[in-house]
């Protein structure tokens, strides 16, 4: 072309991914000291009591735990909210688009249920635990979708097919507690998301889980880059797409699967990290998924010690204030962007 | 005089989009070296004949890329053959033009391995043939409709493949741009590329080197953009209200 139109680089050049991962890092960091500081009666210097037995327990068996459950399953939400919305090409997807709430939710339904229906029911969810039941009505949840979607082939039917799965187990869940009554309040606690049951098993869990997850999504990150520009496209330039799909598709299952099962249904973290994370860096989706994860737990971690310590001795479900939050932060994000679209030539 | 080596052909091309009948037994022979535009009226089947050739369509019959079937082509070889660029390609916004057009280095890297020499070469070879180099820091999102056009050739261009399908690829652009796209296309072919178009502007089409019109998922002529056969199958397929017509020694087709 010979004609040149010359258009000087933008002053809004790529701000580099590794500084924001490093300000999320120290972030963490400063939340996670902050987090084992925050008792039933505000703040208090848990690091300087090392010497009391109780307080050492307190920290170490409740606290660190509890905090850093609160950035795995935040890291994992984040995870999973890149890889859906890079997956399925919208900025609004969310990693619960799968079915995997739903699915968790009506778990757990069951399981309240079946305590003290019979002593073999009873022993049963014993053995399996409320955290099982969650995830595997999360697994049962994702395989649905994928049954109804025939496959991950085809990126609206499996959309389609998520949001018909999370209609219907939403309402199988509405079954359960209309014929059992006594599961709501359990079920309550999970459905405003609580990181008060993490202990380190949970962690342990949510940890396995994240890397490997971080692993496939970085891996892949090339081609949810050439996915961005078409399913067409991705295909034309030799990508193996079909595989692509059935890994990602996993990761986004598992993550939200674990998260979910260990922290309840929390709101936002996974719709509003990569909004954030792309607001502040110019990435492709190999640093996205990392920075998404840095920032669902910072995200997460945050909100965990806001509730802890806002009305203190009693805590607000954390679920309600990253809804709140995160609603708000998409309100801003809105404004903004009509903002800039009304100031646009 | 000699035949021309034929890039790409189709034999007994058939396929449907859902459960419609799209192609209806297309048999096309596309000379290598070559510029050919593809036209017809909407509806007419170019953008599905073309994804079809680009393997990117399950079709019956049989697509063969220098007298090899398509289908037996490992997917990364066939995509350093074949570039494609498509209509309405999606959204990407947040890529920077760099990363897109680096994007069509992948059928050259090894899974995971990062850019070398060779792919940063052919990245900005490609984004100074279309002018986007100088916005190589800009996301895509901040671009005009025209402008992201020319990033996305760019991507087409910087696979560097043999043979180039394009659909539509001079929506939004402006007249000089236009008139560049022309150049860019007639230099590629003298560098022994194959470039095959759809164009909904028929003029532009004209400047090809060869014209495939097509009809209710048929080809109805294929001949050279000069000859008045295809002048006429022209007329013929845009029910008579097409004149082409000859103006400072170029073809123009004007529609009435």
């Amino acid at each position: 072309m010979s004609a040149a139109i010359s258009v000087p680089i933008s002053g809004r050049a790529r701000r580099p991914g590794w500084l924001l991962a490093i300000g999320l890092l120290v972030l963490a960091a400063l939340l996670l000291v902050l987090g084992t500081d925050v008792g039933s009666r505000g703040f208090e210097d848990m690091w300087r009591s090392r010497n009391d037995p109780v307080a050492t327990q307190i920290l170490w068996d409740i606290r660190v735990p509890r905090t850093l459950g609160a950035w795995l399953s935040g890291a994992l939400l984040g995870l999973a909210g890149a890889i859906a919305q890079g997956l399925f090409r919208n900025p609004l997807a969310d990693p619960y688009l799968l079915g995997s709430a739903s699915g968790a939710a009506l778990g757990l339904a069951i399981a309240l249920a079946l305590i003290g229906a019979s002593p073999f029911a009873s022993a049963w969810v014993l053995r399996m635990g409320f955290t099982g039941a969650a995830f595997a009505g999360a697994v049962v949840g994702v395989l649905l979708t994928l049954v109804l979607a025939q496959g991950v082939q085809h990126t609206m039917r499996l959309l389609l097919a998520g949001v018909i799965v999370g209609v219907v187990l939403g309402a199988a869940r509405d079954l359960v507690t209309l014929a059992a009554p006594e599961t709501l309040q359990g079920l309550q606690a999970f459905m405003l998301g609580s990181t008060g049951y993490v202990g380190w098993g949970a962690c342990a869990i949510m940890g396995a889980v994240l890397v490997p997850g971080l692993v496939v999504a970085w891996a892949t990150g090339r081609g949810l880059d050439a996915l961005a520009l078409g399913e067409s496209t991705a295909a034309s330039l030799g990508l193996p797409l079909g595989a692509m799909r059935v890994a990602l598709v996993a990761v986004l299952a598992l993550a939200t699967g674990a998260a979910v099962a260990q922290t309840g249904l929390i709101a936002f973290v996974g719709l509003a990290s990569p909004h954030l994370v792309r607001s502040a860096a110019r990435t492709t989706h190999g640093t996205l998924v990392f920075l998404s994860a840095l920032m669902g737990g910072v995200l997460l971690m945050a909100a965990d010690v806001l509730a802890r310590w806002l009305i203190a001795p009693q805590e607000l479900p954390v679920g309600v204030l990253t809804a709140v939050l995160g609603g708000s932060y998409l309100l801003w994000l809105m404004y903004r962007r009509s903002g800039v679209a009304r100031r646009a030539p | 005089m000699t035949t021309p080596q034929v890039a790409l052909e189709a034999r007994a091309v058939r396929a449907e989009l859902g459960r419609t009948p799209i192609l209806h037994g297309i048999d096309l022979r596309l000379p290598a070296g070559r510029w050919s535009s593809v036209v017809g009226p909407n509806g007419a089947g170019k953008s599905t004949l073309l994804r079809v050739l680009a393997g990117l369509l399950p079709h019956g019959g049989e697509v063969l890329l220098h007298d090899r079937p398509l289908n037996a082509l490992a997917a990364r070889l066939r995509a350093r053959q074949l570039s494609w660029l498509g209509q309405n390609e999606g959204a990407g916004d947040d890529l920077t033009v760099y990363d897109v057009a680096m994007l069509g280095r992948l059928p050259h890297q090894a899974w995971l391995a990062p850019p070398d020499a060779a792919d940063r070469a052919a990245v900005e070879r490609a984004l100074r043939q279309t002018q986007a180099w100088d916005w190589r820091e800009r996301p895509l999102g901040q671009l005009s409709g025209g402008e992201r056009q020319r990033v996305l050739l760019a991507r087409a261009l910087a696979v560097e493949a043999e043979v180039l399908l394009m659909d539509e690829p001079l929506a939004n652009l402006d007249p000089p741009h236009q008139a560049d796209w022309l150049a860019l296309v007639r230099e590629l072919v003298r560098s022994g590329n194959t470039v095959v178009s759809v164009l909904h502007e028929v003029t532009l089409a004209l400047q090809a080197d060869e014209m495939v019109i097509m009809d209710t998922g048929r080809i109805v002529h294929q001949g050279p953009c000069g000859d008045a056969a295809t002048h006429r199958a022209l007329r013929e397929v845009f029910h008579g209200r097409l004149n082409v017509a000859s103006l400072e020694g170029q073809w123009v087709a004007l529609p009435h």
